[in-house]
């Protein structure tokens, strides 16, 4: 096992852990420390992380215009639907235009005003126009701008195609890594007083999803397994425009440039499912019709393929995204990547025909329990020493039940900026000693004996686990298909122990990496389950048929790993 | 699947160290099938082994480049459709080191896109000052609100240029790397000039040299447009090339 020592680990390499290397190497310049090494590590080339895939926006409020910073924190809020914490959304609230302008000094290609500032666009669950884009390929060019300032710091030291497989805790306090360098073929543990997990959701579980193949729940399935808990995993987003079959999303912007929303008969269908009145075509209104919150639209999608409106497709009923009255400019201009995915993959073009649309597993807002600058805390809420999460995979409380779309890649660029320079703050914590690399020997040992071994196919697990997800863990759920649901995760999680690793290779062993990520979701499944049974009620994404109400006390929900690998959940009250 | 009709798929596969090799499957597709969905079937179903980079499926990413029947293109934005009757070849893409069957070395390429400095560089005001300052990019005194003024005009100015995805088709399809492998490259010298003509940077002076007092800088091009014809998101990187090429002589 190669050993190496950095200041700060951080593990995943969009937004998030992009921002927070570039914090912590400001915090460590400020300090005057020229030797700190920032350590990136990451299974993709940093520039391939699913932050590429946003596509509408950023939000953060314009100073000196109708918009507040109250009004952005109320909308949160009520998207959120009480399990949003005042202070988390105040303090991504408050530093998003600030974010979003030092992206613009980084050179960020923001669209623009005629008179050359920045542009914002309407976005759903938001009352005034607040959401800074770039075109429709918003996440693509932050993720970009950020990848290549970062080649300018020779501070960050990158470990591109690296495996992270588990943390190394000692002592309660988180101080490395434990990983697989994928190109040399060798473990690799890499030790630092702090760690910012920065490594994206789990909606890739689910098998219709917006998400990459690599959005798998890495970073929470090692929380997990260090005994920490994880949040609300239950809330899970579901995007209501997406293409049949392969999930690609269509964003939220297409409705926020005037795009419509027809059913079979070319009705606006979601005045009839409380989200009217109807607006004029083309005149779009906050939180109105399409403008409304997404998990609405994906409910009033579900009632309307339940009574027959919508039309019937080999991927399940579909409804149209109508844009042909925006015209061949706007859609050229503002939704470029859109108008090309739909000629692409659904074989339509929309300045002349409807896009066909369902909804997809989108967006994980449960995840690592964190402060609202991202220190972990664990089941007792204390801080976790030494150990950070920011973006997708953290719980900050900004999100609560349901998030609203662009308030995550702002996220991304607060939260990981403020849990970069915690780690990288002098008393973040020290080097452990060689005694503390026995775990880690053995934890490498036990990832590398899964291969060769094994006699269950990992592809029919994960089409499986996809299956469920979608069946009965989706927009609308009840008792008993979350029992069907829990029921089989568990006969996959026990055929998973005896999961198929044929390749032995060293280097680039991808049949073994997924194996892990295989688990991975599956870990996160299971405690989605778990919670979504536990609560008796509809909030946010989560809607329970048989339980409509929602609690006049909110709760989130907590799920621990035993050491038996059972999921265990208990509730616990937001602080007042 | 006996009724499923199938497509050859032929892909070169090569371990660390050994000679490639090809390998043919019989893989089931339908009207949508990518090529990325026939290497997915293939190791699900057939070679777990096989080796090859993927991930968002909607061509954004710039992960599965291939050579497909001997022209680079994305995997998951290409159908197989158009290629029932004579099946498919699938090979690791040229001018880069195979590390395993269809992964090919990415750190070559990315230095090469670091040498250009694809950030965002202030004037050269202070000769002296390291390059690599951060502090010389924001003054520390910033107003955090702060932006550049920049028109819808000046935006589109590079924005065409700035939609590469680093997917590396470009360096696969360019005939001048068969002979000068250190050729900066299409990808990376159309990022520098994605730089150069945004009105907020201040770079030219640093980047210029870098690209034409270099043997491996611009000279190399010869202008045959391969790489704008492989690009997958409409990048000219051949005019960025011939544009330096002329500012250099003076034109």
């Amino acid at each position: 096992m190669r050993i190496e020592h950095a200041d700060v680990v951080v593990v995943g390499g969009g937004a998030a852990g992009l921002s927070a290397a570039l914090a912590a190497v400001e915090t460590f310049a400020a300090a005057g420390r020229d030797d700190a090494v920032v350590a990136l590590v990451s299974k993709v080339y940093p520039m391939r992380s699913h932050t590429v895939a946003a596509e509408g926006g950023a939000a953060g409020v314009v100073p000196g215009g109708a918009d507040s910073a109250e009004a952005h924190v109320a909308d949160t809020l009520r998207g959120g639907a009480g399990l949003s914490h005042d202070d988390a959304v105040r303090f991504v609230v408050d530093r998003a235009p600030a974010e979003l302008a030092r992206l613009e000094r980084l050179g960020m290609p923001w669209s623009r005003t005629d008179d050359g500032r920045p542009a914002v666009r309407r976005f759903g669950g938001m009352t005034h126009p607040r959401t800074w884009f770039a075109a429709d390929k918003t996440g693509f060019h932050l993720l970009h701008t950020l990848f290549q300032t970062s080649l300018r710091e020779p501070a960050i030291r990158r470990y591109d195609e690296h495996v992270v497989l588990d943390l190394l805790v000692v002592d309660g306090a988180c101080r490395g890594v434990v990983g697989y360098d994928q190109h040399h073929g060798e473990t690799v543990t890499v030790l630092a007083p702090a760690v910012v997990l920065a490594t994206g959701g789990y909606a890739r579980a689910w098998g219709t999803s917006t998400n990459a193949s690599i959005v798998t729940g890495d970073g929470l399935s090692m929380v997990l397994r260090a005994g920490l808990p994880l949040r609300d995993l239950e809330m899970v987003q579901v995007h209501p425009t997406c293409l049949p079959g392969s999930g690609i999303l269509i964003t939220e912007a297409a409705r926020g440039e005037g795009g419509v929303l027809l059913d079979a008969a070319g009705e606006r269908y979601l005045a009839d499912y409380g989200l009217g009145p109807v607006t004029p075509v083309g005149a779009p209104e906050p939180r109105r019709m399409e403008l409304g919150p997404r998990d609405q639209l994906s409910q009033a999608f579900w009632h309307a393929d339940r009574a027959g409106r919508t039309i019937p497709t080999r991927d399940g009923g579909v409804v149209h995204l109508d844009l042909r009255h925006l015209g061949k400019a706007a859609i050229d201009e503002r939704l470029p990547l859109v108008a090309g995915l739909a000629r692409r993959y659904a074989g339509v073009d929309p300045v002349t025909t409807p896009i066909p649309v369902r909804p997809a597993a989108h967006y994980t807002m449960g995840g690592i329990v964190t402060t609202p600058q991202g220190r972990v805390l664990d089941a007792r809420g204390a801080e976790v020493p030494g150990l950070f999460a920011a973006g997708e995979c953290a719980s900050t409380g900004l999100h609560g039940a349901n998030r609203l779309g662009s308030n995550s890649l702002v996220e991304t660029l607060v939260t990981g900026r403020a849990a970069g320079e915690l780690a990288a703050a002098p008393s973040a914590g020290a080097f452990p000693d060689r005694a503390a690399l026995d775990p880690a020997r053995a934890a490498a040992d036990r990832w590398l004996a899964m291969r060769g071994r094994g006699t269950e196919p990992p592809a029919a697990i994960r089409r499986e686990l996809g299956a469920v997800l979608d069946a009965e863990v989706g927009i609308f759920r009840d008792a008993t298909g979350l029992a069907r649901a829990q029921a089989t995760l568990d006969e996959l999680n026990a055929r998973y122990q005896e999961v198929r690793v044929a390749d032995t290779a060293a280097v680039l062993n991808t049949d073994w990496a997924q194996a892990i990520e295989l688990g991975a979701m599956l870990d996160l499944a299971r405690g989605a389950v778990a919670a979504a049974i536990g609560r008796t009620e509809s909030r946010g994404a989560h809607q329970r048929l048989d339980h409509p109400q929602t609690d006049d006390v909110a709760r989130h929900s907590l799920a621990a790993r035993g050491d038996d690998g059972a999921i265990t959940i208990t509730w616990q009250e937001p602080e007042p | 699947m006996s009724d499923e009709p199938t497509l050859r798929v032929t892909v070169t596969r090569q371990e660390p160290g050994e000679a490639p090799r090809d390998e043919t499957f019989d893989v089931p597709y339908d009207d949508r099938t990518t090529v990325l969905d026939t290497l997915d079937w293939i190791k699900d179903h057939a070679a777990p082994a096989l080796t090859y980079r993927s991930s968002c499926r909607m061509g954004v990413c710039g992960s599965c480049g291939v050579m497909v029947n001997g022209r680079p293109v994305l995997g998951c934005e290409t159908s197989v459709a158009g290629y029932r009757t004579s099946g498919i070849t699938v090979a690791p893409m040229t001018h880069a080191t195979v590390q395993r069957d269809l992964a090919v070395d990415t750190d070559e390429f990315l230095a090469k896109l670091r040498g250009v400095n694809p950030w965002l560089l202030p004037a050269p005001a202070a000769p002296a000052a390291p390059e690599d300052d951060p502090a010389a990019t924001v003054p520390a005194t910033v107003d955090v609100l702060r932006v550049h003024a920049q028109t819808p005009g000046q935006v589109k100015a590079y924005q065409g240029l700035s939609q590469c995805i680093d997917c590396m088709l470009c360096y696969a399809a360019c005939p001048v790397l068969d002979d000068v492998a250190g050729f900066t490259g299409p990808a990376a010298i159309a990022t520098a000039r994605r730089w150069d003509l945004d009105s907020r940077d201040e770079g030219n002076e640093t980047r210029f040299p870098l690209l034409v007092e270099n043997e491996e800088g611009v000279w190399p091009c010869i202008q045959v447009g391969a790489c704008t014809r492989a690009c997958p998101k409409g990048v000219d990187p051949a005019r960025a090339i011939a544009d330096y090429q002329r500012e250099a002589m003076g034109g």
